[in-house]
């Protein structure tokens, strides 16, 4: 029978480490929503969506209170639209209309973000899929919760560099149409290589077509519950290191998967995965920084940096494997600037630049994250930088992203607030070298040999 | 059976125990097993109930079992069992 202590420990997790089940996020495919007319389709769309996420966030709260554990999100991903969108929009504004609708849907419903508002590219683009990229910029100025992501390139396609051009455009025009919230639209739009079908974490989040009708995937967090698990055991080795990590990692994984099963099982809907990610708010003591630094790291950016992460990832995902029947999404540690107390005080501090955050994507989940960059930054550079996390991900067989946000009128020694969970972060200076003669050239780079890894 | 875990932390005081125990009664919760200890002069109270046949909503349950805590000062929770079985038993 469970013991006193066991409970207090839980409970201390909860109460003062800020465990939390991340987000229940309600996969739903919108293929049979298809329709050659916006206003059908449209139609069709919000009545799928309410229909089968009704009780969503209602379940979510219940869940929370009878197991005392807080569901931050409560949120939902679709078919992304360039494909369910394809027959019936001519123009970018036909694909805005369905934005707008689901954006509508997601007030109604009370969930915070609804993800898919996506096209995957990664090896060529249809001229639908080029429609609603180019509608991405107004789709984002125009609706609150609405996420946006583009999937340019994967291990098996090469890297649509077509395609990564027009999103180094995308991004920039994106920045202009919300610089009246510093660019907040630019923080709800992702660039990923080697996207995964089923993610629950936003901006990347998109019902996959291989999945289900609809599906319950779940994101667990807990940076803050690991990091006083290490305090515990300061200047032991790392063999010990490595076992707190992961005997940690396997208790926040567990209760994730308790919460998404009866999630599952109250609304009928069967499933899917945990995504075991540490995934930072920037609330005190819920940071992936500090980990780094109760680690041994001064600084995040600090020589030893990338090992130490490699490490944290590599155990998290150990401990997590195990304490659920299904994994899956992006899985590991995330890395963004503005979300993290942690990494912010490291940028402000000198010791963090977007070159060393690139080598740490090489070894952790994801890429580039909320990272505020001058608004002068050309569109040519945007598209480098995406082109770099881009060859990692494909060439190491990984899912990398960037969410970049050029705050127009400002510059390195500035400020943003986003708000919220996005947090806030200082602006960070970006190589001013060229590569246009790089990012002009038309076509796609080649998907890589797998032999001769060297 | 419908196992939940009740928690009690806060300053030690008179008739914590009558006062939630009494509302368990109140509501047909059966219980199983209680444990306490201090903590840093802290009360700390575990109890396992059944909840089987409670004619109210679980987490109506949960809110009023709080605003008794509210009452005397302390804090109480009620959880179902299964988070922390899940998370300490393999």
């Amino acid at each position: 029978m469970i013991n006193i202590s066991e409970v207090l420990e839980t409970n201390k997790m909860i109460e003062k480490e800020n465990l939390d089940v991340r987000t229940i996020t309600m996969g739903i495919s919108l293929l049979d929503c298809i329709d050659s007319d916006v206003k059908v389709l449209c139609s069709n769309i919000y009545r799928k969506i309410i229909s089968l996420a009704e009780d969503l966030v209602k379940t979510g709260d219940d869940i929370a209170k009878e197991y005392g554990i807080p569901i931050v999100n409560k949120r939902i991903s679709v078919t992304p639209i360039a494909l369910v969108g394809g027959t019936a929009c001519r123009t970018s504004d036909d694909y805005v209309q369905i934005a707008l609708t689901l954006d509508k849907a997601a007030e109604k419903l009370g969930v915070n973000f609804i993800g898919g508002y996506s096209a995957i590219v990664s090896k060529g683009m249809t001229h639908s899929d080029e429609l609603l990229i180019r509608s991405i910029p107004q789709a984002l100025a125009c609706t609150e919760h609405i996420c946006s992501s583009v999937n340019v390139g994967s291990t098996k396609t090469g890297i649509n560099m077509d395609a990564v051009r027009l999103m180094g455009e995308i991004i920039k025009e994106t920045a202009e149409l919300t610089k009246e919230k510093d660019s907040l639209g630019c923080a709800k739009l992702v660039v990923l290589c080697n996207a995964p079908d089923d993610n629950p974490f936003m901006a990347g989040a998109f019902h996959g077509v291989s999945e289900n009708d609809a599906v319950i995937n779940v994101g667990v967090s807990g940076p803050g519950v690991v990091k006083y698990a290490l305090e515990q055991i300061r200047g032991e080795s790392f063999e010990v290191l490595c076992e707190t990590i992961k005997r940690t990692a396997f208790k926040i994984t567990r209760v994730g998967q308790l919460v998404a099963q009866e999630a599952s099982r109250r609304l009928g809907v069967p499933f899917g995965i945990i995504d075991l990610s540490l995934a930072p708010t920037p609330a005190v003591g819920d940071s992936v920084a500090e980990i780094l630094q109760e680690i041994g790291v001064e600084y995040p950016g600090a020589p030893g940096t990338t090992a130490a992460l490699a490490l944290l990832n590599d155990q998290v995902k150990k401990g997590g494997i195990m304490a659920s029947s299904y994994v899956g999404g992006l899985s590991g540690a995330f890395i963004p600037v503005s979300e993290d107390q942690g990494m912010i005080d490291a940028v402000e501090a000198g010791a963090l630049t977007i070159e060393k955050l690139e080598a740490m994507t090489c070894v952790c989940s994801v890429g580039l994250d909320m990272i505020a960059i001058p608004g002068s930054t050309s569109s040519s550079t945007i598209a480098g930088i995406i082109a770099d996390e881009s060859a990692i991900g494909m060439i190491n067989q990984k899912t990398t992203a960037v969410r970049i946000i050029p705050v127009i009128g400002k510059d390195v020694g500035d400020n943003v607030e986003f708000g919220g969970l996005l947090g806030h972060a200082p602006i960070m200076p970006v190589n001013g070298f060229g590569c246009e003669n790089f990012v002009n050239r038309k076509g796609r780079i080649p998907a890589p040999i797998h032999s001769f890894k060297n | 059976m419908n196992k939940a875990i009740i928690t009690v932390v806060g300053k030690d005081t008179v008739g914590i125990i009558a006062k939630v125990c009494s509302y368990l009664a109140e509501n047909h919760i059966n219980i199983l097993d209680i444990s306490q200890t201090i903590v840093q002069a802290y009360f700390n109270m575990m109890m396992i109930v059944d909840m089987t046949n409670i004619e109210k909503p679980f987490e109506q349950v949960v809110g009023e079992l709080v605003e008794i805590g509210h009452e005397i000062g302390v804090q109480v929770k009620c959880q179902r069992e299964e988070i922390f079985d899940k998370m300490h038993r393999i």
